[in-house]
C-alpha cells in the first residue's frame, strides 16, 4: 500500500503483489482467549483421561481385593501417607531435587560446550567423541556403587551419576543441531564478512536450540533416574533413601508414595523444560503448535 | 592485466567510453571448475570468459546444473575456480567477497528473526552504524512494499515476500555487485512478474550491477542488457544476446516488442539444442 506505484501505462497493480496482500499481518489476528482455552483442552484431555483410567485400574484392582493390600495399596492409603507425612517426603524430595538439577544443569554446561568443541574441530571431534560413546556405553548403574567409595555418602556422588546420565542426550542433540545448518546460511554469513564467532552467535548457535532443547528434555528425566540410583547405591536422604527404607520396612504405601512423587518431579521438571522451550524460542513453538508431541 | 587496460585508455568512443575507463565490475578469464569426488569427477564449468560492466545487469540461463550456481559462487568468492581468473573491480577474488549482495534460491531467512531483523542482521554482522542501517532498511522495506510486516516471522510471510526481505537484506549494506540466484523460482507466474517489475525499478534506482541466475526466459529477457546462454555439463558460454531493449520498460509493452520475442525465440532455440539427451544425465 505504502509502495509507489511507478508511473507506467501498464496494468500493473499497484498494491503489493498478490500474496502480500494490504490487510493487516496474520500474526495479529491469533485466536481469541475463548478458543485457545478450548484448544489447550482439546490437547489435554486425552492424556488426562489416560490418567484417571489408570488411576481408576490401580483403584479398582485394590478395592476388589485382587492383589493383598500389602503388595499394592489402595490410592486412598497412598495419598493418607503422602498427606500424613508429608513434611518428611517434602524434606527427601527436595534432596533430590536439588541433586537432579545440579546435576541437570551440569550436564548442559559441558554437553554444550564439548559439542561446541567438537562441531568446531574436527581433531577434538576425533578424540573426543569414541570417548564419550565409552562412557555412555558403561552402564552408569553398575559403576554408581564406585563413586560412592571415591566421593562418600555426600550428594556429589549422585549428582555426578545424574550428570553422566544426563550428559550423552545433551552432547548429541547439541552437535546435531550445530550440525544441522543449512550450508547456505554459513556462505551467506561468508559474503557479509563475519567471522566465526559472529556467525556462531547470530546464526549456529540460535538454529541449534530446537535440536538442543529435544535433547534438554530427555536429559532432565534421565537426570532425575541417575540421583536417585545414587541415592540407592548409598545414601541417608533423599527419595531414593526413601523407597530403599520403605521396602527394607515392607512399607509398600510409602514405597508407592515414594514413587508418585520421584514421576510427579520429572513431569514437573520435563514441564518446565518444555515452558521453558516456548518462551526462548517462540519462533519454533508456534511453528508446530499443531503437534501433538506438545504435552502443555 | 587490468591495469593495462585502465591506464591505456581507448580512444574516445561515444557511447561506451565511461564503461571503458573503469575495470569491469565482474571479469571471468578462462575460468574451468571441477569437483572430484571419490566416485567421479565432474567439470562443472569451462573455458567461461565473462565481463560485465559496472551497473550492467546480466542473466545467466541454462540447462539444469550447466554450472550457474557454481559461477556466482566463483563471482562471491565462495569457491576457487580450478584453472583462470576471476575479478572483481580488477582484484583477484581470492576468499569469500564482502563487497557483494547475495540472494539464494531459497530465502535462507533466519526464522526467529523478524523481517525487519533479518533485514538488518546484514548489518550487524558487518558491524554498520545501527542509526543508519535502520535507516535504510526501512526505505528498503517500503521500496519492496513490505510495510506492515516488519515484524512478522518468516514463516508468517508468504514465499513472495521472503523473497522480497531476502532482497532488501541483499541490498542493505548497498553493494556494487548484486548476485542473484534463481530468486523467484518458487514464486506463482503473477508475483513472479511483479517481484521483476520491482526488481528492474530497484536496479534502475540503484544503479548495482547484477548477475541473476534465472530458468525463466521471459525473466532474462525482460530484466537484462544481455542474456548469456549456457550448455550443459561441462559448462560453457553458448552465446550472449543483447536484445537491445529500451532502458524504460513497461512489462506488457516490453513483452509485447520484436525485440523480446527474437530474443526469447533465440534463447529458447539454443536451450532446446543444449539439452543433453536423457540418458546421458549420468
Ligand atoms: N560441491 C559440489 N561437489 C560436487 N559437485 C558439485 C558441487 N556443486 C555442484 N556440483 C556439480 O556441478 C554441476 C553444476 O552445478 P550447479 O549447482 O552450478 O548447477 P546449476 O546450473 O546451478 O543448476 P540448477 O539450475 O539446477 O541450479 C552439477 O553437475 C553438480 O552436480
Ligand atoms: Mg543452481
Amino acid at each position: 500500500m505504502s509502495r509507489q506505484t511507478p508511473s507506467t501505462t501498464a496494468p500493473v497493480p499497484g498494491a503489493p503483489s498478490g500474496t502480500g496482500g494490504p490487510d493487516t499481518p496474520a500474526r495479529r489476528a491469533g485466536p481469541g482467549a475463548g478458543e485457545r482455552l478450548a484448544a489447550a483442552a482439546e490437547r489435554t484431555w486425552r492424556p488426562v483421561a489416560l490418567l484417571a483410567a489408570c488411576l481408576a485400574a490401580w483403584w479398582a484392582v485394590s478395592a476388589a481385593r485382587l492383589v493383598e493390600p500389602y503388595l499394592v495399596p489402595s490410592p486412598g492409603t497412598t495419598l493418607q501417607v503422602v498427606r500424613d507425612r508429608a513434611g518428611y517426603l517434602l524434606e527427601h524430595s527436595w534432596v533430590t531435587t536439588y541433586e537432579t538439577l545440579l546435576g541437570f544443569a551440569i550436564a548442559v554446561v559441558l554437553g554444550v560446550l564439548s559439542a561446541v568443541l567438537m562441531v568446531h574441530s574436527a581433531e577434538l571431534e576425533k578424540t573426543l567423541y569414541p570417548v564419550l560413546l565409552f562412557a555412555q556405553v558403561i552402564p552408569k548403574i553398575a559403576i554408581a556403587p564406585l563413586f560412592v567409595v571415591w566421593l562418600g555418602f555426600g550428594i556429589t556422588p549422585k549428582i555426578v551419576v545424574a550428570v553422566l546420565i544426563a550428559f550423552f542426550p545433551v552432547v548429541i542433540s547439541m552437535v546435531t543441531g550445530l550440525k544441522s545448518i543449512d550450508p547456505e546460511m554459513l556462505e551467506l554469513s561468508a559474503t557479509m564478512g563475519a567471522g566465526p564467532w559472529r556467525t556462531f552467535a547470530k546464526i549456529r548457535f540460535p538454529a541449534s536450540l530446537p535440536h538442543l532443547f529435544a535433547g534438554l528434555k530427555v536429559a532432565v528425566t534421565l537426570a532425575v533416574t541417575g540421583a536417585v540410583v545414587g541415592e540407592f547405591v548409598g545414601a541417608n536422604e533423599g527419595l531414593g533413601y526413601v523407597i530403599l527404607q520403605a521396602n527394607g520396612n515392607l512399607d509398600t504405601p510409602m514405597l508407592f508414595a515414594g514413587l508418585l512423587i520421584m514421576s510427579l518431579l520429572g513431569v514437573v521438571l520435563f514441564a518446565l523444560v518444555e515452558l521453558a522451550e516456548k518462551v526462548l524460542l517462540p519462533w519454533h513453538a508456534s511453528r508446530r503448535a499443531d503437534s501433538v508431541t506438545t504435552t502443555l | 592485466m587490468s591495469v593495462a587496460e585502465e591506464t591505456v585508455g581507448k580512444p574516445v568512443m561515444v557511447e561506451s567510453a565511461p564503461r571503458q575507463a573503469q575495470p569491469a565490475a565482474v571479469d571471468v578469464k578462462d575460468v574451468a571448475v571441477r569437483f572430484r569426488s571419490k566416485k567421479r569427477d565432474v567439470t562443472a564449468l569451462e573455458r567461461i570468459d565473462l565481463s560485465v560492466p559496472m551497473g550492467e545487469f546480466v542473466s545467466l540461463v541454462g540447462p539444469s546444473g550447466c554450472g550457474k550456481s557454481t559461477l556466482l559462487k566463483l563471482v562471491a568468492g565462495l569457491l576457487k575456480p580450478s584453472s583462470g581468473t576471476v575479478r572483481l573491480h580488477g582484484d583477484p577474488v581470492t576468499g569469500p567477497r564482502h563487497d557483494i549482495g547475495y540472494v539464494f534460491q531459497r530465502a535462507a531467512l533466519l526464522e526467529w528473526r523478524s523481517a525487519r531483523r533479518n533485514i538488518l542482521l546484514q548489518a550487524e554482522m558487518r558491524g554498520m552504524p545501527a542509526d543508519r542501517a535502520r535507516r535504510r532498511a526501512d526505505e528498503l522495506i517500503a521500496m519492496t512494499g513490505l510495510r506492515g510486516f516488519e515484524e512478522a516471522l518468516p514463516h508468517e510471510l508468504s514465499g513472495g515476500m521472503q523473497q522480497r526481505v531476502s532482497l532488501c537484506r541483499a541490498l542493505l549494506h548497498e553493494p556494487p555487485v548484486l548476485l542473484m540466484d534463481e530468486p523467484f523460482g518458487a514464486l506463482d507466474a503473477l508475483t513472479r512478474e511483479q517481484m521483476n517489475i520491482e526488481l528492474r525499478r530497484i536496479w534502475r534506482e540503484t544503479g548495482t550491477t547484477v548477475l541473476l541466475v534465472t530458468h525463466s526466459i521471459a525473466e532474462a529477457v525482460y530484466l537484462a542488457d544481455r542474456i548469456v546462454v549456457m550448455s550443459a555439463r561441462p559448462g560453457t558460454i553458448t552465446e550472449v544476446i543483447e536484445p537491445g531493449l529500451p532502458a524504460e520498460r513497461d512489462y506488457t509493452e516490453t513483452v509485447g516488442r520484436p525485440e523480446f520475442a527474437h530474443a526469447t525465440a533465440r534463447i529458447r532455440r539454443l536451450l532446446g539444442s543444449a539439452a543433453p539427451p536423457p540418458d546421458a544425465a549420468e
